[in-house]
Protein backbone atom coordinates (compact mmCIF):
# COMPACT_ATOMS: atom_id res chain seq x y z
CA UNK A 1 0.00 0.00 0.00
CA UNK A 2 1.18 3.30 -0.83
CA UNK A 3 2.14 5.92 1.67
CA UNK A 4 0.62 8.19 -0.38
CA UNK A 5 -3.12 6.68 -0.85
CA UNK A 6 -2.88 5.88 2.55
CA UNK A 7 -1.81 9.29 4.76
CA UNK A 8 -1.58 9.03 8.43
CA UNK A 9 -2.30 5.56 9.19
CA UNK A 10 0.23 3.23 7.88
CA UNK A 11 4.53 3.84 7.97
CA UNK A 12 6.63 1.71 6.69
CA UNK A 13 9.32 -0.54 8.24
CA UNK A 14 12.20 1.91 6.53
CA UNK A 15 10.43 4.74 8.25
CA UNK A 16 9.88 2.86 11.74
CA UNK A 17 13.76 2.11 10.94
CA UNK A 18 14.85 5.90 10.74
CA UNK A 19 12.18 7.65 12.99
CA UNK A 20 12.10 5.37 16.06
CA UNK A 21 13.64 7.45 17.92
CA UNK A 22 12.28 10.64 17.06
CA UNK A 23 10.85 12.97 20.11
CA UNK A 24 7.58 12.37 19.81
CA UNK A 25 7.70 9.11 18.63
CA UNK A 26 6.64 5.67 20.95
CA UNK A 27 7.34 2.17 18.55
CA UNK A 28 4.89 -0.04 20.77
CA UNK A 29 5.03 -4.07 19.66
CA UNK A 30 1.41 -6.36 20.78
CA UNK A 31 2.06 -9.66 19.81
CA UNK A 32 -0.90 -12.65 19.58
CA UNK A 33 2.64 -14.60 21.11
CA UNK A 34 3.01 -12.62 24.28
CA UNK A 35 6.92 -13.69 24.29
CA UNK A 36 7.78 -12.75 21.05
CA UNK A 37 8.55 -9.54 22.08
CA UNK A 38 11.44 -11.15 24.43
CA UNK A 39 12.55 -13.08 20.98
CA UNK A 40 13.83 -9.62 19.96
CA UNK A 41 11.95 -6.25 19.02
CA UNK A 42 12.14 -3.19 17.09
CA UNK A 43 14.80 -1.28 19.29
CA UNK A 44 13.57 1.50 21.92
CA UNK A 45 9.85 -0.60 21.32
CA UNK A 46 7.70 -1.29 24.48
CA UNK A 47 6.03 -4.15 24.63
CA UNK A 48 2.32 -4.65 25.74
CA UNK A 49 0.66 -7.72 26.49
CA UNK A 50 -2.93 -7.98 25.13
CA UNK A 51 -4.14 -10.76 28.03
CA UNK A 52 -3.06 -8.56 30.74
CA UNK A 53 -3.04 -5.07 29.64
CA UNK A 54 -5.51 -4.73 27.24
CA UNK A 55 -8.22 -5.70 28.47
CA UNK A 56 -10.14 -6.08 32.24
CA UNK A 57 -8.61 -8.99 33.30
CA UNK A 58 -11.66 -9.45 36.03
CA UNK A 59 -14.54 -9.10 33.72
CA UNK A 60 -14.77 -9.70 29.75
CA UNK A 61 -14.29 -6.56 28.27
CA UNK A 62 -11.68 -3.88 26.81
CA UNK A 63 -9.14 -2.38 28.81
CA UNK A 64 -10.90 0.12 31.13
CA UNK A 65 -9.69 3.82 30.79
CA UNK A 66 -7.47 4.27 33.98
CA UNK A 67 -5.95 1.36 33.39
CA UNK A 68 -5.18 2.43 30.10
CA UNK A 69 -4.68 5.97 30.82
CA UNK A 70 -1.80 4.12 33.26
CA UNK A 71 0.07 1.87 30.30
CA UNK A 72 0.34 4.54 27.95
CA UNK A 73 1.63 7.01 30.91
CA UNK A 74 4.07 3.77 32.12
CA UNK A 75 5.08 3.60 28.00
CA UNK A 76 6.44 7.62 28.71
CA UNK A 77 3.10 8.31 26.06
CA UNK A 78 1.43 11.49 26.24
CA UNK A 79 -1.75 13.06 24.29
CA UNK A 80 0.64 14.24 21.34
CA UNK A 81 3.21 11.21 20.74
CA UNK A 82 2.58 9.39 17.76
CA UNK A 83 2.26 5.79 18.35
CA UNK A 84 3.76 3.15 15.52
CA UNK A 85 1.98 -0.21 16.39
CA UNK A 86 3.11 -3.90 15.34
CA UNK A 87 3.11 -7.29 16.04
CA UNK A 88 3.06 -10.80 15.17
CA UNK A 89 0.55 -12.26 12.52
CA UNK A 90 0.35 -9.53 10.30
CA UNK A 91 -0.69 -7.30 13.09
CA UNK A 92 -3.97 -8.72 14.57
CA UNK A 93 -2.83 -7.81 18.12
CA UNK A 94 -1.89 -3.87 17.33
CA UNK A 95 -4.76 -3.66 14.98
CA UNK A 96 -6.48 -4.50 18.41
CA UNK A 97 -4.86 -1.61 20.79
CA UNK A 98 -5.20 0.97 17.63
CA UNK A 99 -8.96 0.04 17.84
CA UNK A 100 -9.09 0.41 21.84
CA UNK A 101 -6.62 3.60 21.32
CA UNK A 102 -9.23 4.96 19.14
CA UNK A 103 -11.92 4.27 21.26
CA UNK A 104 -10.12 6.41 23.94
CA UNK A 105 -9.69 8.95 21.92
CA UNK A 106 -5.68 9.25 21.08
CA UNK A 107 -5.48 11.36 17.82
CA UNK A 108 -2.34 10.08 16.33
CA UNK A 109 -1.95 6.14 15.64
CA UNK A 110 -0.58 4.06 12.96
CA UNK A 111 0.68 0.58 12.09
CA UNK A 112 3.64 -0.45 10.76
CA UNK A 113 3.05 -2.23 7.28
CA UNK A 114 3.81 -5.57 7.25
CA UNK A 115 4.03 -5.72 11.26
CA UNK A 116 6.73 -8.22 12.72
CA UNK A 117 7.52 -10.71 10.07
CA UNK A 118 8.34 -8.19 7.19
CA UNK A 119 10.76 -6.39 10.33
CA UNK A 120 12.39 -9.74 11.14
CA UNK A 121 12.52 -11.15 6.81
CA UNK A 122 14.31 -7.92 6.22
CA UNK A 123 17.13 -8.16 8.68
CA UNK A 124 16.31 -5.40 10.70
CA UNK A 125 17.88 -4.79 14.00
CA UNK A 126 16.16 -6.48 16.75
CA UNK A 127 17.00 -5.85 19.93
CA UNK A 128 16.58 -8.32 23.73
CA UNK A 129 16.54 -5.22 26.49
CA UNK A 130 13.80 -3.69 27.45
CA UNK A 131 13.76 -0.07 27.45
CA UNK A 132 12.66 2.53 30.30
CA UNK A 133 10.75 6.00 29.74
CA UNK A 134 9.92 8.81 31.81
CA UNK A 135 6.35 8.33 32.84
CA UNK A 136 3.95 10.83 31.72
CA UNK A 137 0.76 11.54 33.09
CA UNK A 138 -1.98 10.70 30.01
CA UNK A 139 -5.41 11.50 30.40
CA UNK A 140 -7.80 10.11 27.74
CA UNK A 141 -10.23 12.45 25.53
CA UNK A 142 -13.08 10.64 25.41
CA UNK A 143 -14.95 7.12 24.99
CA UNK A 144 -16.34 6.53 21.90
CA UNK A 145 -18.27 3.26 21.31
CA UNK A 146 -19.32 4.06 18.15
CA UNK A 147 -16.61 1.93 16.62
CA UNK A 148 -17.83 -1.07 18.95
CA UNK A 149 -20.70 -3.55 18.35
CA UNK A 150 -22.29 -5.18 20.90
CA UNK A 151 -24.58 -8.46 21.46
CA UNK A 152 -28.28 -6.86 21.10
CA UNK A 153 -26.54 -4.47 18.20
CA UNK A 154 -25.67 -7.62 16.09
CA UNK A 155 -28.72 -9.53 16.82
CA UNK A 156 -30.76 -6.07 15.47
CA UNK A 157 -28.84 -6.26 12.22
CA UNK A 158 -29.65 -9.74 11.98
CA UNK A 159 -33.40 -9.52 12.72
CA UNK A 160 -33.72 -6.14 10.57
CA UNK A 161 -30.76 -6.29 8.35
CA UNK A 162 -29.45 -3.18 9.46
CA UNK A 163 -26.06 -4.04 9.05
CA UNK A 164 -23.62 -6.21 7.28
CA UNK A 165 -21.98 -8.58 8.97
CA UNK A 166 -18.67 -9.87 7.92
CA UNK A 167 -17.20 -12.69 9.14
CA UNK A 168 -13.25 -12.76 8.85
CA UNK A 169 -12.71 -15.59 10.65
CA UNK A 170 -11.35 -19.09 8.03
CA UNK A 171 -13.58 -20.79 6.07
CA UNK A 172 -13.12 -23.75 8.04
CA UNK A 173 -14.58 -21.78 11.30
CA UNK A 174 -17.03 -19.88 9.27
CA UNK A 175 -18.90 -23.52 8.23
CA UNK A 176 -18.19 -25.03 11.53
CA UNK A 177 -16.20 -27.91 10.59
CA UNK A 178 -13.80 -26.09 13.32
CA UNK A 179 -14.49 -24.35 16.47
CA UNK A 180 -10.90 -22.16 16.48
CA UNK A 181 -8.19 -21.76 14.01
CA UNK A 182 -6.20 -25.69 14.43
CA UNK A 183 -4.06 -25.60 17.33
CA UNK A 184 -6.09 -23.19 19.39
CA UNK A 185 -8.27 -23.22 22.30
CA UNK A 186 -11.97 -23.85 21.41
CA UNK A 187 -14.28 -21.43 23.26
CA UNK A 188 -17.40 -21.87 22.17
CA UNK A 189 -20.30 -24.62 21.79
CA UNK A 190 -21.28 -24.28 18.84
CA UNK A 191 -19.89 -24.27 15.23
CA UNK A 192 -21.03 -22.00 12.49
CA UNK A 193 -21.76 -18.58 11.78
CA UNK A 194 -24.05 -15.65 12.35
CA UNK A 195 -27.07 -15.96 10.11
CA UNK A 196 -26.57 -13.32 7.10
CA UNK A 197 -22.75 -13.08 7.50
CA UNK A 198 -20.57 -12.84 4.70
CA UNK A 199 -17.29 -14.77 4.91
CA UNK A 200 -14.38 -12.72 3.84
CA UNK A 201 -11.00 -13.77 6.09
CA UNK A 202 -8.79 -11.40 7.65
CA UNK A 203 -6.02 -12.49 5.47
CA UNK A 204 -7.39 -11.74 2.11
CA UNK A 205 -6.52 -8.03 3.20
CA UNK A 206 -2.80 -8.70 3.33
CA UNK A 207 0.04 -9.77 0.74
CA UNK A 208 2.54 -12.46 1.36
CA UNK A 209 5.26 -10.50 3.31
CA UNK A 210 2.40 -8.73 5.48
CA UNK A 211 1.53 -5.62 4.09
CA UNK A 212 -1.79 -4.24 3.67
CA UNK A 213 -2.72 -4.41 -0.24
CA UNK A 214 -3.51 -1.34 -2.04
CA UNK A 215 -6.78 0.12 -2.23
CA UNK A 216 -7.75 -1.24 -5.55
CA UNK A 217 -7.54 -4.51 -4.44
CA UNK A 218 -9.25 -4.23 -0.90
CA UNK A 219 -11.86 -2.02 -2.95
CA UNK A 220 -12.58 -5.18 -5.38
CA UNK A 221 -12.26 -7.55 -2.21
CA UNK A 222 -15.08 -6.31 -0.29
CA UNK A 223 -17.11 -4.83 -2.82
CA UNK A 224 -17.26 -8.32 -4.69
CA UNK A 225 -18.56 -9.29 -1.60
CA UNK A 226 -21.02 -6.80 -1.28
CA UNK A 227 -19.43 -4.84 1.55
CA UNK A 228 -19.96 -1.24 0.40
CA UNK A 229 -19.44 1.62 2.49
CA UNK A 230 -23.46 3.18 1.97
CA UNK A 231 -24.52 0.70 4.88
CA UNK A 232 -22.93 0.13 8.31
CA UNK A 233 -20.97 -2.92 8.81
CA UNK A 234 -19.99 -5.29 11.21
CA UNK A 235 -16.62 -7.22 11.30
CA UNK A 236 -16.41 -9.94 14.05
CA UNK A 237 -14.46 -13.37 14.37
CA UNK A 238 -13.79 -15.51 17.44
CA UNK A 239 -12.75 -12.84 19.90
CA UNK A 240 -12.43 -9.76 18.53
CA UNK A 241 -8.88 -9.35 17.19
CA UNK A 242 -9.09 -10.70 13.80
CA UNK A 243 -12.47 -8.57 12.91
CA UNK A 244 -10.01 -5.17 14.39
CA UNK A 245 -7.90 -5.66 11.78
CA UNK A 246 -10.78 -5.89 8.83
CA UNK A 247 -12.20 -3.40 10.53
CA UNK A 248 -9.09 -1.16 10.52
CA UNK A 249 -9.21 -1.60 6.64
CA UNK A 250 -12.58 -0.94 6.10
CA UNK A 251 -12.33 2.23 8.17
CA UNK A 252 -8.68 3.42 7.74
CA UNK A 253 -7.79 2.02 3.99
CA UNK A 254 -10.91 2.15 2.50
CA UNK A 255 -12.60 5.38 4.34
CA UNK A 256 -16.05 3.74 5.37
CA UNK A 257 -17.24 5.99 7.98
CA UNK A 258 -20.13 3.13 9.64
CA UNK A 259 -18.27 0.35 11.01
CA UNK A 260 -17.70 -1.44 13.83
CA UNK A 261 -15.54 -4.41 15.70
CA UNK A 262 -18.18 -6.93 17.47
CA UNK A 263 -15.30 -8.00 19.64
CA UNK A 264 -17.71 -10.17 21.35
CA UNK A 265 -17.84 -12.13 18.52
CA UNK A 266 -18.29 -16.53 18.20
CA UNK A 267 -17.23 -16.68 21.72
CA UNK A 268 -20.10 -14.89 22.96
CA UNK A 269 -22.37 -15.61 20.18
CA UNK A 270 -21.57 -19.41 19.59
CA UNK A 271 -22.13 -19.44 23.43
CA UNK A 272 -25.72 -17.78 23.62
CA UNK A 273 -28.40 -20.34 24.27
CA UNK A 274 -31.25 -20.06 21.79
CA UNK A 275 -28.89 -18.10 19.02
CA UNK A 276 -29.30 -18.74 15.62
CA UNK A 277 -26.80 -20.46 14.34
CA UNK A 278 -26.27 -20.62 10.45
CA UNK A 279 -24.46 -23.54 8.36
CA UNK A 280 -22.29 -23.75 6.52
CA UNK B 1 21.65 -7.70 16.62
CA UNK B 2 20.26 -8.60 13.56
CA UNK B 3 18.07 -11.70 12.26
CA UNK B 4 20.63 -14.19 10.65
CA UNK B 5 20.48 -18.06 9.11
CA UNK B 6 16.65 -17.05 8.45
CA UNK B 7 14.75 -20.20 7.24
CA UNK B 8 10.71 -20.86 6.14
CA UNK B 9 9.50 -24.26 5.21
CA UNK B 10 5.28 -25.56 5.18
CA UNK B 11 5.32 -29.00 6.82
CA UNK B 12 2.34 -31.30 7.94
CA UNK B 13 1.67 -30.97 10.94
CA UNK B 14 -1.24 -34.01 12.42
CA UNK B 15 -3.25 -33.40 9.07
CA UNK B 16 -2.79 -29.59 9.18
CA UNK B 17 -0.73 -27.52 7.31
CA UNK B 18 2.00 -25.28 9.06
CA UNK B 19 4.76 -22.73 8.16
CA UNK B 20 7.83 -23.69 9.96
CA UNK B 21 10.10 -19.88 10.51
CA UNK B 22 12.98 -19.49 12.49
CA UNK B 23 15.84 -17.53 12.75
CA UNK B 24 19.19 -17.06 15.31
CA UNK B 25 19.63 -14.15 17.03
CA UNK B 26 22.85 -13.97 18.88
CA UNK B 27 23.47 -17.36 20.43
CA UNK B 28 19.86 -18.53 20.25
CA UNK B 29 17.31 -19.67 17.36
CA UNK B 30 14.25 -18.82 17.59
CA UNK B 31 11.38 -20.98 15.83
CA UNK B 32 7.59 -20.09 15.49
CA UNK B 33 5.02 -21.98 13.69
CA UNK B 34 1.72 -20.91 12.55
CA UNK B 35 -1.40 -22.35 10.46
CA UNK B 36 -0.42 -22.15 6.68
CA UNK B 37 -4.18 -20.42 6.76
CA UNK B 38 -5.16 -18.48 8.20
CA UNK B 39 -2.22 -17.68 9.76
CA UNK B 40 -2.47 -18.28 13.79
CA UNK B 41 0.26 -18.72 15.76
CA UNK B 42 0.47 -22.00 17.31
CA UNK B 43 3.56 -22.04 19.22
CA UNK B 44 7.26 -21.33 19.33
CA UNK B 45 10.52 -22.62 21.12
CA UNK B 46 14.28 -21.38 21.58
CA UNK B 47 17.14 -23.86 21.19
CA UNK B 48 20.99 -23.39 20.98
CA UNK B 49 20.71 -25.17 17.56
CA UNK B 50 17.88 -24.74 14.38
CA UNK B 51 17.12 -28.00 15.26
CA UNK B 52 16.77 -28.22 18.33
CA UNK B 53 14.90 -25.26 18.73
CA UNK B 54 12.46 -26.58 15.47
CA UNK B 55 11.89 -29.79 17.23
CA UNK B 56 10.82 -28.48 20.60
CA UNK B 57 8.23 -26.05 18.46
CA UNK B 58 6.94 -29.38 16.12
CA UNK B 59 6.62 -31.17 19.62
CA UNK B 60 3.87 -28.77 20.96
CA UNK B 61 2.38 -27.90 17.75
CA UNK B 62 1.48 -31.36 16.80
CA UNK B 63 0.24 -32.08 20.34
CA UNK B 64 -2.15 -28.70 20.52
CA UNK B 65 -2.98 -29.19 16.61
CA UNK B 66 -4.15 -33.30 17.44
CA UNK B 67 -6.62 -31.89 19.96
CA UNK B 68 -8.34 -30.25 17.16
CA UNK B 69 -11.67 -31.81 16.60
CA UNK B 70 -13.62 -31.32 12.76
CA UNK B 71 -16.78 -31.70 12.92
CA UNK B 72 -19.47 -32.26 10.05
CA UNK B 73 -21.16 -29.28 8.42
CA UNK B 74 -23.20 -31.18 6.60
Amino acid sequence: MSAATIPNVLVTTDWVAQHAADTGVRVVEVDVDTTAYDQGHVPGAAGWNWTTELCDTLIRDIVPIKKLEELLGKSGIDNKTTIILYGDNNNWFAAWAFWQLKIYGHEDVRIMDGGRKKWVAEGKELNIDEPSFPPTTYRASTTDLSIRAFLPEVQKAVAQKSAALVDVRSPQEFTGEILAPPGLPETCQRGGHIPGAKSIPWAKACNDDGTFKSASDLQALYGGAGITADKPVIAYCRIGERSSHTWFVLKYLLGFQNVKNYDGSWTEWGNLVGAAVEKP
Amino acid sequence: MKPEEQSRQQLELAGWPVIVESYRLGDVYHCTISNADPGARITRADGSTRNEAEQRAIEKATRYLGQTRRFSTG
